[in-house]
């Protein structure tokens, strides 16, 4: 603790002192601003205050001030700790308020705008000095916090709550604060509940006639039902595949691992695409029944049917991957115990195995309801005239409308949905104690299933692996096509038009539609994926084992982003990040930043769900050994969370290369992103190069998957393998 | 080994993400609203004249348009190239878009000049195309039912839910529509027709080629599109056949338009004076794309559909153009259309 005072202040001085305060036009590392090192643009706040007229920085260096004469009287710790929050609350807290206040164009509070007159107070966008001032002082708050005994007196979780709370807050909740404002603003910018009234009560959102005549049901009834039906799916599916996994002596496991992973790793656009070609009305299925039966091709795929059947195989592998760590952290010894005891084992399966799994069941249907809200691919491509929110979202964004209130109305219903699908789950789950990961040791192997249950699982997921392999060997070899149904003959000319590779006398040339998107693409999800796992890891562990005040609330803000839908969030990321104080458009920060907020609720779920079974006396005993919470996270937690980190980092990273409506509106024509350009290709038609560049990306993801698992690793629980054919009697 | 490598991205990572925007001199940042080939011959062209680097993306009309207004308070993109004239003209309305008077513009043919100068000289007129029937000859023959030559023929039974249109609300083709409509019956008329043609379409797409990729690959019989699209298809080897309406039809005027307060303003002038030219312009034809060029000494595509040997209206852009009408047009559209039952 009393290192960490110095650093801290080392940093506030480099902010204030010696970095640039404003953001530089061609980034820090260009140093271009070490030459006008005093200049106007690129002083640091101390010559800004002081030669440049912005004397409203000069409270940050009184801020300043009381930090090091905290940190010299380390000897009383009481005031030394005292002095220490002052200095961090107050410098924090006035870096964002002065932020806010004087904007690109003067005072952006009105009585301020008054008092400061004729006054150029202006200022451009946070820097590099107000990012590290910025983190320096909030260092010294969690210091002077956790000194004077707040959160168990640990300077680590003080640190990281505040510091995970920080992120969110900017980076989650304010634009999205930001646009749901907007929901009760008329279009001219100023307060109006009535027109708030009238969007939100409109017939199209809810009216019920579909059940009593033929017209259609309102979009938020449409996005329930589809909702409701997907998570359920979803999470029996998962179910059954982890179960035959884990359990069986199934010969094929790591096939049927691969074949779950991957729908999640194409494109959204791909799996509704993939549907087309196979049930379209031009379609190989109506195609052959047209051929053998007669009947005529209809439509029938497009509407609810097809967008739930695309739901399904994009969303199972989530819940696969969260339950399957479950399943896996089931101790064998409880059922053991069970059978010990004469239980047969259908009845220790459904009387101890499954509510053991309880967490996991609950965490997947949620998950595979708030994805199915928010997803706004395969309704798009699929749904025909079945209309839910996301879609009518998209609508009066991007339409010729641009009616952003409306959008903000429809994204507050989601968002309520979402919080209502959370708040039953922990309902349901209780306060029961799902404990099996315990310091004692076992060694059992975990139980055979019962044979219903097994014939239950076989029979639900073989056929669904089965139909899923069909899938994508329809879609990969339409690469290979030429015109799909139409002109059947092979050809690589989609490849070659998509990565094509020339030689020139410089050297090569990649000349290949698909080499910018895809380059961009890789290097900002390499950089997201850790920075979404690390810090979801780190919130859901502090959630599931740290009693603080504001727990819920800090639960549900790192849930946030996740089921606010794509588009809100983008065109949020745009209208609060376009302006200073934080100015981040057009840069690569503001997709990795959008990439991260948007992925992070799995691996905090994920996190959650395995911190849930590991039991608290493993904490205690590394803190009874004198390790302090850093430690303790370090060097016992984070090793046995490998399978959350496993799942936490695969899926930010696929997530990061295969989302598409989050970040439609952030791509420039520097950083153009591979599914935004195949959704280009899709929508004009151009099938080949889309499948193509489709099927490439999905290669070079499943490449990377088993490479984060042979880096990260399994976790070694003491027990020898599932038993083959092993009969239980009785 | 592992440490290593974790630090090794980190500072990596950290490294790119502070490298920031690139400088801003000698380039330009383009957001085209035609097909995408067109795109990109067109980026590589200009920097082939120029010099100037070009960072080109293609988006619907509709969402250049949000994103636009969203950056307005500090914009990005230095100029919006194509896409259907009824959102430039909106965004010209909103003074999204910077004056500029091209020393080319007496070249154009008149209706790209009367863009200009309805807009207040924001935005002006890069090529015109004509809105018609797209259809799918082999369907047609499978069904036995006669190509589509009229308005009147689009409500017959013989074509229930075997059309598409995209949905006005997110396409400038489909608001092109609505608004011929209203010009050649008469508001009322234009909507009665359209509530009998709702029996018609199986799908309001999102996008305005939607409907005719559709024909194309089968998914429908007949679509509402301009027709030029359809010619792409053709060409591209899809059995796709175009016609115009007996009764008359509107045409789009694509246009062009500088953003206002645009970083890279000269080059954007550049581009602009540029794109004008008759070479520019015949960069379409080499892209495969069949829409009328705005200059007058500009060769008409071969194949491409003469906008002289069509009924076509005197579409009031100025009018129809304008944000109010509009959002009038589209939400009776929403009310009386788009809430009847399928």
């Amino acid at each position: 603790m009393t290192r960490a005072t110095p650093v801290a202040l080392a940093l506030v001085a480099a902010g204030l002192l010696v970095l640039p305060w404003y953001a530089q036009q061609d980034g820090l590392l260009g140093f271009g601003w070490l030459r006008e090192w005093t200049g106007r643009d690129a002083a640091p706040a101390l010559f800004q205050a002081g030669d440049h007229g912005k004397v409203w920085l000069w409270p940050l260096f009184g801020a300043f001030g009381c930090g090091v004469v905290g940190w010299r009287r380390s000897g009383d710790r009481a005031l030394s700790a005292s002095l220490l929050l002052a200095a961090g609350g107050f410098g924090f807290g006035y870096l964002l308020l002065q932020g806010f206040a004087v904007g690109l164009k003067g005072p952006t509070i009105g009585w301020l705008a008054a008092m400061v007159g004729d006054a150029p107070w202006r200022q451009f966008a946070l820097g590099a000095g107000a990012v590290a001032a910025g983190a320096g002082f909030l260092i010294l708050l969690a210091l002077g916090i956790a000194g004077r005994g707040g959160f168990g007196g640990d300077a680590f979780v003080t640190g990281a709550v505040l510091a995970v709370a920080t992120a969110v807050g900017l980076f989650a909740f304010f634009p999205v604060a930001k646009v749901l404002v907007t929901a009760v603003e008329s279009q001219a910018g100023a307060l109006d509940l009535a027109a708030f009234w009238q969007r939100f009560a409109a017939p199209k959102i809810w009216s019920l006639e579909c059940l009593s005549s033929a017209r259609r049901c309102g979009v938020a009834w449409n996005t329930i039902a589809l909702a409701l039906a997907v998570g359920a799916g979803t999470t029996v599916l998962g179910l059954a595949f982890a179960l035959i996994a884990t359990r069986t002596a199934f010969p094929a496991k790591r096939i049927l691992r691969l074949l779950t992973v991957l729908p999640i790793i194409c494109a959204p656009f791909v799996i509704g695409l993939g549907l087309i070609l196979v049930f379209g009305q031009a379609g190989i299925v109506n195609a052959a029944l047209e051929k053998l039966f007669g009947v005529q091709p209809t439509r029938w795929i497009y509407g609810f049917q097809g967008v739930f059947l695309a739901q399904l195989f994009a969303f199972t592998p989530i819940a696969f991957l969260i339950l399957i760590g479950v399943v896996e952290g089931v101790s064998p010894s409880f059922e053991e115990a069970a059978a010990t005891l004469r239980a047969k084992p259908g009845t220790v399966f459904a009387s101890v195995s499954l509510p053991l799994m309880r967490p996991g069941l609950a965490n997947a249907f949620l998950v595979g309801f708030i994805e199915s809200i928010a997803d706004f691919g395969n309704p798009l491509i699929l749904g025909g005239n079945f209309g839910v929110l996301s879609t009518e979202i998209y609508f009066a964004v991007v339409g010729a409308q641009y009616d952003q209130g409306r959008a903000a109305t429809l994204g507050l219903i989601l968002l309520a949905l979402a919080l209502a699908a959370f708040v039953a789950q922990r309902r349901f789950l209780g306060r029961a104690s799902y404990v099996t990961v315990a310091g004692k040791g076992f060694g059992g192997g975990a139980a055979p299933m019962p044979g219903w249950a097994k014939a239950m699982s076989y029979g639900i997921a073989l056929p669904w692996a089965a139909f899923t392999l069909l899938l994508y060997a329809m879609v990969l070899a339409g690469g290979f096509v030429e015109i799909w149904g139409r002109d059947n003959s092979l050809t690589l000319r989609h490849y070659a038009k998509a990565f094509e590779v020339e030689w020139s006398a410089h050297g090569p040339i990649w000349s290949g539609v698909a080499w910018n998107s895809l380059s961009t693409t890789l290097a900002l999800a390499a950089v997201a994926a850790p920075l979404t796992a690390a810090l979801g890891l780190i919130a859901g562990w502090l959630i599931a084992r740290k009693e603080f005040p504001g727990r819920r609330l800090f639960e549900f803000a790192t849930m946030l982003s996740f089921a606010v839908p794509g588009t809100v969030i983008g065109v949020a990321y745009i209208l609060a990040f376009n302006v200073p104080p934080i100015e981040l458009t057009g840069t690569a920060l503001i997709i990795v930043l959008c990439f991260v907020f948007r992925n992070m609720p799995v691996g905090v779920r994920a996190g959650i769900a395995a911190v849930a079974q590991l039991d608290k006396s493993l904490d205690e005993a590394s803190a009874t050994l004198g390790a302090r919470g850093g430690t303790t996270f370090a060097r016992i937690v984070l090793p046995l969370l490998r399978p959350a980190a496993v799942a936490a980092l695969i899926y930010s990273f696929i997530r990061a290369m295969t989302t598409v409506s989050a970040v439609i509106f952030l791509v420039t024509a520097e950083y153009d992103l591979a599914t935004a350009f195949i959704v280009g290709r899709v929508v004009n038609g151009d099938y080949g190069v889309a499948i193509a560049y489709s099927s490439a990306l999905t290669a070079l993801m499943v490449l990377a998957i088993v490479a984060i698992q042979a880096l990260v690793g399994q976790r070694r629980l003491g027990r020898r393998a599932p038993p083959v054919p092993a009969r239980a009697r009785a | 080994m592992r440490a290593y490598l974790t630090a090794a991205s980190a500072v990596a990572g950290v490294a790119f993400l502070a490298a920031g925007p690139v400088a801003a001199q000698g380039n330009l940042t383009v957001l085209c609203s035609v097909q995408a080939e067109w795109c990109q011959a067109v980026a590589t062209e200009f920097q082939k004249a120029s010099g100037v680097k070009v960072a080109i993306v293609q988006k619907g009309s509709g969402e250049v348009f949000a994103q636009i207004k969203a950056e307005a308070a500090n914009p990005r993109t230095d100029l919006w190239f194509g896409g259907t004239g009824d959102p430039h003209l909106q965004a010209a309305d909103e003074q999204l878009s910077e004056v500029y008077r091209s020393p080319r513009l007496a070249e154009l043919h008149d209706w790209a000049q009367k863009q200009a100068a309805d807009s207040g000289y924001r935005t002006v007129g890069i090529y015109a195309g004509a809105l018609g029937y797209g259809f799918n000859s082999e369907l047609l023959a499978k069904k036995k039912i006669a190509a589509p030559k009229c308005w009147a023929d689009l409500i017959k039974p013989e074509f229930k839910n075997e059309v598409q249109v995209a949905n006005p609300n997110s396409s400038g083709t489909a608001y092109t529509m609505i608004a011929s409509l209203v010009q050649i019956m008469g508001e009322d008329k234009a909507f009665a027709y359209m509530k009998a043609l709702h029996a018609s379409i199986n799908t309001y797409t999102k996008s305005g080629t939607g409907p005719i990729k559709a024909v194309a690959r089968g998914e429908t019989t007949a679509s509402i599109s301009f027709m030029h699209d359809g010619i792409t298809e053709a060409v591209a080897g899809f059995p796709v056949g175009v016609a115009a309406p007996c009764e008359g039809t509107g045409y789009e005027v694509g246009s062009m338009s500088i953003v206002k307060g645009a970083r890279n303003m000269e080059n954007a002038k550049k581009f602009y004076d540029w794109a004008l030219s008759a070479d520019a312009q015949a960069v379409g034809a080499k892209a495969k794309q069949f829409q009328t060029p705005s200059n007058k000494a500009a060769p008409l595509p071969p194949g491409a559909p003469k906008l002289d040997e069509m009924k076509l209206i005197a579409y009031d852009f100025k009018k129809y153009g304008a944000s109010a009408e509009r959002k009038r047009l589209i939400d009776k559209w929403e009310k009386d259309i788009n809430s009847l039952p399928k």
